[in-house]
């Protein structure tokens, strides 16, 4: 049986892990390539490296990053940040990344999406996808945002994450704008409306603060995978840990 | 030597770490006669089979990999590697394979999440040195949306359970082939190719 995968996800800039650097059992916790060990080690299902240098020195320096990481590690990688055009992928996955993912790019330019898609194969594809709820909506609805969550499109998530997918995305990272950094749940409902909508597996990300969470995101919100930077870097909760708890609670886990 | 075909796969340099990091300096090579030189031979792959097979052609690997198999040789298939030494594949209107072994290569039916995608469990199902030290069950890690369906059941090696049971490895002799990725899955994958080689013995040291 597939088992549910546990993802952390890791922001780098300028060839430097910018959050999760309070692991005092490391001997550098800045270090992509040794954060990347380490979870390895603690039994993480695949790692998520966004990139958030904005100068081309620093995107230049994540390829370095992603090869260093690929020569250590025997998991799945998906590199994502600044990839705007096929031969920004092919440099990432050439240097070892199995999977690349695009947000505004795609959402700019959806053909990017098939064209991608057919050069590498749906598999490698993963479109992130930033929704924040509607407010004064009469049925729940969710707005795409691009640019880091900071610019509205007026483009309604479910119609996109089905759009993608019929471009060819083989894979959906949503993250939910309202959640993301409270710590206080993943929003379960766009989680579910969304993973219910697309025949592709779906990452669930933003909002995750108690194991519980992760829990409820799986088996509620019908996600394929959980994302969560802070409630591992930070130590509140370990892979290990986490896997346990949800082992227990009978969902499929690889441990 | 290991060799290690380069044609383009986008998995290529996951392989080529990994059979590195247990020790070994594999060949990574697109030129035939390196590939007839082989001792033992890994195809890479993932995305499309189509693709995989235009490519082969292109380079004119097709006679040269079914050569090295035909007269014995340890070869690994990987992935998209397993799915063209079939005869054929629906993937992309239907394309013709390398068919070194009888059976066609299907889309996973709908109502599943394709591709099956993550870490699932491989159930062995013959005895073989390629599963030495690796438990029965360990999870390996799949990525496709197309599986294989060997006419000669008796090459099935492992199946795994994705709502129907999956051919995930098949071994013929010396030919082994996996719909997962052993690069991709932790130790059970690092063992699981160290076991490859130490089939090929003392000659690709």
């Amino acid at each position: 049986m597939l088992t549910k995968r546990i993802i952390p996800c890791l922001d780098v800039k300028d060839g430097r892990v910018v959050k999760g650097t309070s692991f005092t059992r490391l001997r550098d916790a800045g270090d992509p390539v040794e954060l990347a060990s380490f979870y390895y080690k603690e039994g993480a299902d695949e790692l998520v490296f966004l990139d958030i240098s904005a100068t081309p020195e620093g995107r230049d320096t994540m390829v370095d990053v992603v090869e260093r990481i690929s020569g250590e590690v025997s998991m799945p990688l998906t590199v994502g940040g600044g990839l705007r055009s096929p031969s920004d992928m092919r440099r990432m996955l050439r240097a070892g990344a199995d999977k690349v993912t695009i947000n505004t790019a795609a959402v700019l330019q959806p053909r990017l999406i098939q064209e991608s898609a057919d050069k590498f194969g749906s598999q490698c594809i993963v479109i992130a996808i930033d929704a924040k709820r509607i407010e004064d909506s009469q049925k729940p609805c969710w707005e795409v945002y691009t640019h880091s969550g900071q610019q509205p499109t007026g483009i309604d998530a479910l119609a996109w994450a089905r759009q993608s997918v019929t471009l060819g995305a083989g894979e959906l990272l949503l993250t939910s704008i309202d959640a993301d950094g409270h710590r206080a749940g993943y929003d379960i409902e766009l989680t579910r409306a969304i993973s219910e909508a697309v025949t592709v597996p779906v990452i669930a990300s933003g909002g995750a603060g108690a194991l519980e969470d992760l829990y409820q995101a799986l088996v509620t919100g019908k996600a394929d995978a959980v994302l969560a930077a802070s409630i591992f870097h930070y130590g509140s909760h370990s892979i290990h840990e986490t896997k346990e708890y949800l082992m227990k609670k009978g969902l499929p886990i690889r441990i | 030597m290991i060799t290690i075909i380069d044609y383009g796969a986008g998995n290529l340099r996951s392989v080529a770490n990994a059979v590195t990091r247990l020790g070994y300096q594999p060949k990574i090579t697109s030129s035939v006669n390196e590939l007839l030189d082989a001792q033992a031979v890994i195809l890479p792959g993932v995305g499309a089979a189509a693709d995989t097979m235009e490519s082969l052609r292109a380079l004119g690997l097709a006679d040269p990999i079914r050569q090295v198999i035909a007269e014995g040789r340890p070869f690994f298939g990987v992935c998209i590697g397993l799915q063209v030494l079939f005869t054929g594949t629906e993937e992309g209107g239907g394309h013709e394979c390398l068919g070194i072994l009888p059976g066609r290569v299907k889309r996973l039916p709908p109502g599943l999440k394709i591709p099956h995608m993550g870490w699932n469990q491989v159930k062995q199902r013959l005895s073989h040195p390629i599963f030495d030290g690796i438990p029965d069950d360990a999870n390996f890690y799949f990525v496709h949306s197309y599986y294989v369906e060997p006419e000669d059941k008796s090459l099935i090696a492992a199946d795994t359970d994705y709502g129907m049971p999956i051919c995930s490895a098949v071994i013929k002799g010396n030919l082994i082939a996996t719909q997962f990725h052993p690069e991709k899955s932790g130790e059970s994958g690092l063992r699981m190719y160290d076991n490859f080689i130490k089939l090929a013995g003392d000659r690709v040291r």
